[in-house]
């Protein structure tokens, strides 16, 4: 019951949303530059984007050998 | 031989949907534009009203704001939506009948609303002016849009969900939740297009301005970074300069903005430390928008030829360079000290243009350039008129800023003026009189954007045109050679 007051005060429950928010923050910030493998999973997605025109100009080249 | 290509893509994505909004798009960015333009021109002018009610400022000023946010930047974000998720998940958007209701339901709420505001109805909460029935039309439009979105991404033949669909997921569903509590109100009755807010007073204010900063915020900002996410490395050729960095970009962004909106109500009723928070979380927003915006122009590291080279590039760093602009002067504005002096004068107009014109708009017409052609399988009809629009619409937004800038600053100084005995130094006319000229010098940047909207309409036109007559010529040949053959 102490517990359910103690969330039920602002002054108590503000501090520990910032608390949360920015250990999450932090957490994630780590998360992302951290490890060499990671970073170069990460890094391999920012080529998707051009994997549709590899498959498009595949699926032409089909089409004129087909043709 | 080129058609067989042509033909998979076309059936392998749903591309007719991507077609219908961007060119609605570019017809509400024409008429939405023209508004704006006529209504700056009323403002410098006054005659211009004609003592006709449906034009007046008050009535024109939200069918304005309506038609370029919703009609133009809507109807852009279906379009490179529905076009980034299917060909970065490499799938075809899900269900056929969905996307085409988002369609109607979208285009009909816009030009019901606007109609509505030209004969006075509105509810007059500032870009959510949509009375209730219209409100229920778009909520359900959403929900369909939200639908057709993530069950596209449930069918990906990717594993890994390209950064670009996080922002447009974003900002679909903070926009929904958005839309949903700023809009709870209760109607006069079930035939009225009128109702009343469920809050009142400073709440009702609260509510409002966290609907219209975040409104900004994820309609306006993490959408179109989504724009840029997709369409900068694909114009560019290259890469986006870091993943990594646009991961922590998009969770910045996500954690920060929420919390701004009451910055809007600085000096008012609302409590001291509702207003500082909005203020300290707005100076902390410099950080993940700098970040981005230094993203989407290291795109183009080693390859700075392109700014040359390409115009359809030229607009896209152009709008980042506007983005990062502006993102540096909201902060700055939303500070108290600064905000005595530029809230309720053009300063904050212009601001909101810079952003408006010089991110959003830019970054759609760069965009739709590069988009539009591809959905046509031809090429665009003039570069020639890409350039003449990018010079358009750059000293069009110049000529706006800097006018604004001049006559809020302006006002906003001598709204503050004392003499010596504590007496205001100037009358409000004073004021009025002071801002014409850069009101004129306004209306006139106005119309410099407006012939670029126009200009790159023609160049459309032109290239789906062209493009009809190729299909039309390359059926007609094939035809030709069955027929020779004796099929």
């Amino acid at each position: 019951m102490d517990l359910i007051e103690w969330f039920s005060k602002m002054e108590n429950t503000k501090p520990l949303a910032l608390v949360i928010f920015f250990v999450t923050f932090v957490a994630i910030v780590l998360y992302v530059f951290t490890g060499k493998k990671r970073k170069a999973r990460f890094e391999s997605y920012k080529d998707i984007p051009f994997q549709d025109d590899e498959r498009e100009s595949k699926e032409s080249e089909k089409g004129k050998h087909n043709g | 031989m080129m058609a067989s290509g042509a033909v998979a893509v076309d059936t392998q994505y749903n591309y007719d949907i991507v077609k219908r909004f961007a060119i609605m798009a570019l017809v509400w960015g024409v008429l939405g534009m023209t508004a704006g333009t006529y209504i700056a021109a009323e403002l410098a002018f006054p005659f211009l009203n004609f003592d006709t009610a449906e034009i007046t400022f008050g009535r024109l000023r939200p069918v304005h704001t309506t038609l370029v946010i919703f009609g133009f930047g809507g109807s852009a974000l279906f379009a490179t939506s529905y076009y980034i998720v299917q060909r970065t998940c490499q799938t075809r958007l899900y269900g056929d009948l969905l996307p085409k209701f988002t369609f109607w339901g979208w285009q009909l709420s816009v030009l019901i609303g606007a109609i509505g505001y030209m004969n006075g109805i509105t509810q007059a909460r500032e870009y959510a002016e949509f009375p209730w029935p219209v409100d229920l039309l778009i909520t359900v439009t959403w929900v369909a849009y939200a639908t057709v979105f993530v069950q596209t991404l449930r069918r990906r033949s990717q594993p890994h969900i390209y950064v670009a669909n996080w922002f447009y997921m974003a900002f679909i569903l903070a926009t929904a939740i958005l839309h949903i509590f700023n809009n709870l109100a209760v109607p006069v009755n079930l035939l009225s297009m009128h109702s009343y807010s469920l809050f009142s007073g400073v709440q009702d204010a609260m509510t409002q301005w966290w609907y219209g900063h975040n409104a900004v915020g994820f309609f306006l900002t993490a959408a179109f970074l989504g724009m840029m996410y997709y369409f900068v490395p694909k114009q560019a050729g290259r890469p986006i300069y870091s993943y990594r960095l646009s991961i922590v970009h998009f969770w910045a962004l996500s954690f920060l903005y929420m919390w701004v909106g009451a910055h809007h109500l600085h000096w008012t009723a609302l409590p001291d430390w509702t207003s500082s928070l909005a203020a300290t979380f707005s100076i902390l927003l410099l950080l993940p928008s700098w970040g981005g915006m230094i993203n989407g122009i290291m795109t183009l590291s080693g390859a700075w030829d392109k700014l040359r080279t390409d115009p359809i590039m030229r607009f896209l760093i152009a709008s980042l360079a506007f983005y990062g602009m502006s993102t540096f002067e909201g902060p700055m504005m939303s500070l108290k000290s600064v905000n005595a002096l530029s809230h309720y004068t053009d300063w904050t107009v212009g601001h909101v243009h810079s952003g408006a014109l010089g991110w959003v708009a830019l970054v759609s017409f760069g965009s739709l350039y590069h988009m539009i052609p591809r959905l046509y399988d031809t090429k665009l009809y003039s570069d020639r008129l890409v350039i003449t629009h990018f010079w358009l619409a750059t000293i069009g937004i110049v000529l706006y800023i800097t006018s604004m800038w001049v006559s809020g600053i302006g006002q906003g100084m001598m709204l503050r003026a004392f003499d010596d005995y504590g007496n205001l130094a100037y009358t409000f006319v004073e004021t009025v009189s002071f801002m014409h000229l850069p009101l004129a010098a306004r209306m006139v940047g106005g119309m410099f954007f407006v012939s670029g909207i126009l200009v790159m309409s023609f160049n459309i036109f032109m290239t789906i045109r062209n493009a009809k007559l190729e299909q039309a010529a390359m059926e007609a040949k094939i035809a030709a050679k069955m027929a020779n053959a004796g099929v």
